[in-house]
């Protein structure tokens, strides 16, 4: 079977390989190759050796953007998972309403982060706007309102995967629990939270990633407002390769920099959860 | 025995008080939207929370100047047609290509695989430039030269879950197949794609919900003077020195929201399954 499958690659494999080289790893080499040029467009490009990421560490609103970024990512990855875990218990429980309140707390998902962006700005102007301010007036402001927005939208896609977890674990286990005894309390650290790992392991994943990456939503409620303050770096790479002419090398340098971070963070989540999954 | 019921009963009722209201909260900010798209703008950042009553109430007035000044029909049928025209060929190429890898082990389609898990944790930005530049140079920037540029970007994550689902499926079935006389494709079409059904299903949401949702990527690959995707065309109108009409914005987002309610309505129970299953094999 093998052999026969063999020939049909132009068929099978292909269109796959064709597209994901055009649209993945001819861009990811040639951006790799050209952090360490200067360049305007792809063809003009000079080599210039670590250049472009020494400008790096002088740059204080890059600096500034990976300090907001990271301390919005802790946040948001407790708050959300907290949040969708804390639904998704009662919402195993078996009682009246459950689908409908599943289909509410998801709904948000959906909506594009532009779109909701836009959404919240106008909430969040409404309410400030009752004490004089405007979302901008402050970067504390638009932090917690990144915060807020990123909670809405993803405690409910969050909440789905943990209630996937919660389902598959035995109900066998519960039992025996309660027949030695053991309080709502040791049920939750000792049987609930071991074995929803896998989904814990997901979902920080998830949300780590996401709002490391989270570019849409700056975008669309603050733009990096007031000054820059606001600003994450997936909107900062944004800003130095189309708002200012000649820094193309250095917006290069910097996506390399926020690759490699991203994939890192993600590395160590992995590598940090997967340890504590437990074997049923 | 009897008190136990009934403080069952009332834990039954609290939670359910409890978990309206909360929803009712979590739509509140649709609704708030909703409210305003029928204001006078002059009446949306000043009083976002009152009711149009009298003057501020324009009826239509909003929607009709919007749909107007951001051409709404033209950006949702472009955004229709790429997120179908993507989606499609992303199930198709990638589920053969995932069989393929699955089925013919070598060094070069471990290493594909490999490669497709590896693109999962590369961020836009990394390729963002020199995507757009390649695309150009293709001559992809338009609604259907964009479909590849998502088949390729989009591939890992799909090969990546269809060849994890691939690994459960026995091999007997397809060999039975071939011995009996199907070739490749006939075996793949009539065996292994009915099979591969309920993770089509989580592939394709997933996609879906990432492509009709998608800024930057089509903002940076398509011609935006002849296409705008929903996305695009909302965040055109803040316009170039980010002062923004309200009262339009609002009716634009209703608008942009309502398609999505209606097929989340429609098709509400094969997504959060999809979505479910999507995760757990990730």
């Amino acid at each position: 079977m093998k052999k026969t499958l063999k020939r049909w690659f132009p068929l099978f494999g292909l269109p796959t390989l064709a597209a994901f080289t055009v649209g993945f790893l001819v861009p990811f080499v040639v951006g790799l190759a050209l952090s360490f040029c200067r360049f305007t467009t792809v063809s003009d490009a000079r080599f210039v050796g670590l250049a472009n990421y020494k400008s790096i560490l002088g740059d204080g609103d890059f600096l500034h953007a990976l300090w907001f970024t990271a301390l919005f990512t802790l946040v948001s990855v407790v708050l959300i998972n907290l949040l969708a875990f804390a639904v998704a218990l009662p919402l195993t429980k078996g009682l009246r309403g459950t689908n409908l309140f599943r289909t509410v707390f998801f709904m948000p998902n959906l909506i594009g982060g532009i779109v909701l962006g836009y959404i919240w700005q106008l909430i969040f102007n409404g309410v400030l706007a009752m004490f004089g301010r405007t979302l901008t007036y402050s970067p504390v402001y638009g932090f917690w309102g990144l915060v807020i927005l990123m909670c809405w939208q993803q405690v409910g896609y969050m909440m789905i995967i943990y209630i996937a977890g919660l389902q598959s674990i035995p109900g066998e286990l519960y039992e025996a629990a309660r027949i030695d005894g053991a309080n709502p309390r040791q049920i939750l650290f000792r049987i609930t939270l071991p074995l929803s790992m896998p989904a814990i392991t997901i979902c920080t994943f998830l949300t780590l990633t996401n709002s490391f990456k989270l570019f849409d939503q700056n975008l669309a409620l603050t733009a990096g407002q007031p000054s820059n303050k606001t600003q994450m770096l997936a909107l900062n790479i944004y800003d130095t390769f189309y708002s200012r002419a000649g820094w193309e090398g250095v917006g290069q340098a910097k996506a390399v920099v926020f690759f490699v971070l991203v994939a890192g963070l993600a590395l160590i989540q992995l590598y940090i959860t997967r340890r504590r999954e437990v074997q049923q | 025995m009897k008190s136990r019921q009934a403080s069952k009963r009332l834990k039954n009722g609290l939670f359910l008080v409890f978990f309206s209201v909360v929803s009712l909260a979590y739509l509140m900010p649709i609704g708030i939207v909703v409210i305003n798209s029928f204001k006078r703008k002059a009446y949306i950042n000043k009083y976002p929370f009152s009711l149009p009553t009298g003057r501020d109430f324009v009826g239509l007035e909003n929607y009709r100047a919007g749909v107007e000044a951001i051409g709404f029909f033209e950006a949702f049928g472009w955004s229709l047609f790429i997120t179908v025209g993507s989606v499609s060929l992303i199930l198709l190429c990638t589920s053969m290509c995932a069989w393929y890898i699955s089925r013919v082990k070598n060094r070069w389609t471990r290493a594909f695989y490999y490669l497709c898990v590896f693109s999962m944790v590369v961020p836009f930005q990394m390729v963002m430039y020199t995507l757009s530049k390649t695309a150009d140079s293709l001559g992809l920037g338009n609604p259907l030269g964009i479909t590849v540029v998502y088949l390729g970007f989009g591939a890992g994550l799909a090969v990546f879950l269809f060849a994890g689902f691939m690994r459960s499926v026995p091999l007997e079935i397809e060999e039975a197949a071939m011995i009996d006389g199907c070739s490749p494709p006939q075996t793949f079409f009539l065996i292994v794609l009915p099979i591969l059904k309920p993770t089509m299903v989580s592939v394709g949401i997933l996609e879906t919900m990432w492509i009709w949702n998608d800024y930057l990527l089509p903002t940076l690959v398509l011609d935006q003077k002849k296409y705008k995707t929903i996305p695009m065309a909302i965040q055109y109108l803040k316009g170039g020195y980010g002062s923004i009409d309200w009262g339009l914005m609002m009716a634009m987002l209703v608008l942009a929201i309502l398609p999505v309610i209606l097929f989340y309505v429609a098709c509400q129970k094969y997504i959060i399954k999809g979505v479910a299953a999507g995760a757990v094999k990730g």
